[in-house]
């Protein structure tokens, strides 16, 4: 009683003395976001009224609220997720409260900021908290986070504190397969262009940075196949960046490693984690050239040895692939295997100049876009005269650096073509050419690779300054035949298979309205139960920082992915209200 | 414990206070395509109002915008004088590929990297793209979330508004 009588002196005091001020200075603003969806029991795709189970409404929401008062700001956030089994979400994050909050102070030299951090220590690979709603991924650090500016181009930064795992609460009594381990971690970036005076204006740029992360747990010992093993209460992790650029060039490298840390995950092994992450990039007005490569091995740092699938990731694996975001190809997106995997990515973007031959009067853009994901090489060791690899308390293997494994996971060769015809016409066609390798992404032991080409094109004519009409056209060609012979069991691997065909239908009126139809048709599937198709119908309406959508149909199996992080979503029929504002 | 999170709490604030924050804008760090870093509270255009766009490499309608954008671009800066920050909240798997991405399609704006979305969080952003018009103190004066094709039109009328 006595602190809070002392906290509403304090406030009134403030209050009276800056009581002007506080008006005036003082800023709420938010945001808000809902999605709910009705299902339906259809027959056409398998979706049975057991499959429902009764929870025909599912609801995810989100409102935030922040107050700012010049440097310092603070803010929580509520999450109500109604989650069905047609919903796709890890059933875990069903619940509603507080899941968010925050206060921060921050006057450019020091920051300080107390409850939960979203933060990123260069790349990511060691340390990186974020949220992506369309997920229902959230690894907040609950803590205390220290910026530290000390002069121009010099940053600072350390925190301490306890990731999110959905509800689970933060204190000592919780279970454990709830319980997380304490993340601590520092980091320090130059930037020495704005450091030295003398290259304020140099053509040569460079920033480097370090950071250390570890993670504490309590120590104990787990039984695997009947051995007893020893878990490490401290695992480290420390990573080193560095940025140059010369002129038009520019090359970036982030090493990462992470000492041994035994986890469900990774099967117990011992061994020593690294990951390495290098771009070369050329551009000028017109052109761009990007090389990237990227080595991971054993890196998945969770702050609970026990967990498994997207939980509790202390590093992120940024994928280098292109991201989809048409229907069709977007079917099959790759996720990183934090396990081991080597990549390489090489992007071209060419503006072919206006008032040329092949420029036209507006210019013509050309993409093109090759990557390819492969495993990384695995040679087993020899424990007591026996040769094995990846038993459980041991090292696990030894991976050669630069040896590239022979599976190959992921490969996807693209070009697009953009040209503004004239004031009324436009047009896209890109080619896409993917593999995918089912058995490692999606987790179907025994199922086939994907080998397909897709084609695409789009049309926007404008009928006039508001209002346009768009078409869309897909094609895919999948390896896997109409009349291709299904192992027994393995028919689940082919609710997406074979070829399809897609169009979408829009019509817009800037910037109030739009209404689109679409329909995905898996006509060539080998089971002709799953020759379906996916018809959907959209209608919105824009307002300034409001959206109101509502669409309804089928829905195709697929993966929701948001930077390599993906969330399956099963095929399912019904109508969904988005709703999204701000203030 | 609880009584001196309160205190730090409102220490906080208290410091806050005497702080001069006249603009929307929050004092957020980020980097721009040559590493430098650009505090979001000094931002401006001198005196005149500027754009500051929410868009990402994978966001379909956020780059029809932009392309959009950059074709009137010219005419825009000619008769407002206005500017256009435009703010990619691509995570780190594209950060590297950003600049010969927007050098590539020839964007002539002033491009700054959100790499773990903490500018799109402050300012409210829940999906891209979204694009904020602040008059010459930084104040923001329209918003608006979506692109729909023709939608640039609808910012220009707004633009004029307020260049006089």
């Amino acid at each position: 009683m006595k602190k809070i009588s002392l906290l509403i002196v304090f406030v009134l005091g403030i209050t009276a003395v800056y009581g002007q001020d506080f008006l005036k200075k003082s800023k709420v603003s938010g945001s808000f976001q809902m999605d709910g969806n009705y299902y339906w029991e259809d027959k056409g795709i398998g979706i049975t009224k057991e499959d429902i189970n009764g929870e025909e409404f599912g609801a995810y929401g989100f409102g935030k609220l922040q107050y700012q008062l010049g440097n310092f700001t603070a803010g929580f956030r509520f999450e109500a997720y109604q989650t069905t089994p047609m919903s796709g979400f890890d059933s875990r994050v069903k619940g509603m409260g507080i899941a968010n909050y925050f206060a921060t102070y921050d006057d450019g030299t020091i920051g300080v900021t107390v409850g939960d951090i979203y933060d990123q220590f260069g790349n990511g690979l060691v340390f990186r908290s974020y949220e992506e709603w369309t997920l229902g991924f959230d690894n907040a650090l609950r803590g205390i986070r220290a910026v530290y500016r000390p002069w121009e181009g010099v940053t600072l930064k350390g925190l301490y504190g306890k990731q999110r795992f959905y509800w689970a609460g933060y204190g000592e009594n919780v279970p454990t397969s709830e319980s997380r381990g304490m993340v601590r971690g520092v980091d320090g970036e130059w930037d020495l262009n704005s450091s030295i005076a003398s290259m304020n204006n140099s053509k040569f740029r460079a920033t480097v940075g370090a950071s250390f992360v570890s993670k504490y747990e309590d120590a104990s010992t787990l039984f695997v196949n009947g051995e007893e093993l020893v878990m490490p209460q401290n695992v480290a992790s420390y990573a080193g960046r560095l940025n140059l650029g010369y002129g038009r060039f520019t090359f970036s490298t982030e090493y990462a490693r992470k000492i041994n840390d035994p986890s469900e995950f990774n099967n117990y092994i011992y061994k020593d984690g690294q990951e390495l992450l290098a771009s070369l990039a050329y551009s000028q007005k017109g052109l761009g050239v990007v090389l990237q490569v990227k080595r991971v091995d054993n890196m998945s740092f969770k702050s609970n040895r026990l967990a498994t699938q997207n939980d509790l990731d202390i590093g992120f694996i940024p994928p280098l692939n292109y991201t989809h975001t048409h229907s069709l190809p977007s079917m099959f997106s790759y996720a990183t295997q934090p396990l081991g995997e080597m990549g390489v990515q090489f992007q071209v973007n060419y503006t072919i100049p206006k008032n040329t031959a092949l420029g036209g009067k507006y210019g013509t853009k050309l993409a093109f876009n090759y990557s390819q994901v492969n495993d990384i090489k695995r040679d087993s060791i020899n424990v007591n005269g026996v040769n094995m690899l990846n038993q459980p308390g041991t090292k696990g293997y030894t991976s050669p650096f630069f040896a590239v494994g022979d599976r190959m996971f992921y490969r996807d060769l693209n070009f697009e073509v953009e040209k503004k015809i004239n004031t009324k016409w436009h047009l896209t066609l890109m080619y896409i050419n993917l593999y995918y390798d089912m058995e490692t992404i999606e987790n179907h032991p025994g199922a086939e690779a994907v080998e397909a080409n897709i084609a695409f094109g789009e049309v926007i004519y404008k009928i006039n300054r508001n209002n346009s009409i768009r078409l869309e056209l897909q094609h895919m060609w999948d390896n896997v035949g109409p009349n291709h012979t299904i192992e027994p069991g393995h028919e689940s691997y082919y609710t997406k298979r074979g070829n399809w065909f897609a169009f979408l239908l829009e019509y817009t009126i800037a910037p109030k309205w739009f209404v689109s139809v679409a329909d995905k048709y898996n006509y060539g599937n080998p089971i002709a139960d799953n020759r379906d198709h996916y018809i959907t119908g959209s209608f919105g309406y824009i307002k300034d920082q409001t959206r109101i959508a509502i669409s309804g149909g089928r829905q195709s199996e697929g993966l929701v992915c948001v930077g390599g992080v993906c969330r399956t979503v099963p095929a399912s029929s019904g109508i969904s209200l988005t709703i999204t504002t701000s203030f | 414990m609880k009584k001196s999170l309160a205190f730090l709490l409102f220490g906080l604030m208290f410091f806050g206070l005497n702080a001069q924050n006249k603009s929307d804008l929050p004092n957020i760090t980020l980097k721009d395509l040559d590493g430098q870093s650009i505090n979001i509270a000094e931002l401006s255009n001198d005196g005149k109002p500027f754009v500051m766009t929410f868009w990402a490499t994978w966001c379909g309608p956020c780059v029809k915008e932009h392309n959009a954008l950059s074709d009137v671009y010219d005419d825009w800066v000619e008769e407002t004088g206005v500017k256009i920050f435009s703010v990619s909240i691509d995570d780190a798997r594209s950060t590297a590929k950003i600049k010969p991405f927007v050098d590539g399609k020839g964007w002539p704006f002033e491009i700054l990297l959100d790499v773990n979305k903490e500018l799109a969080r402050a300012m409210n952003v829940n999906n891209p793209p979204h694009t904020f018009l602040f008059d010459g103190d930084g104040k923001i004066v329209w918003q608006h979330t979506g692109y729909l094709d023709g939608g640039e039109e609808d910012l220009y009328q707004e633009i004029l508004k307020i260049s006089k």
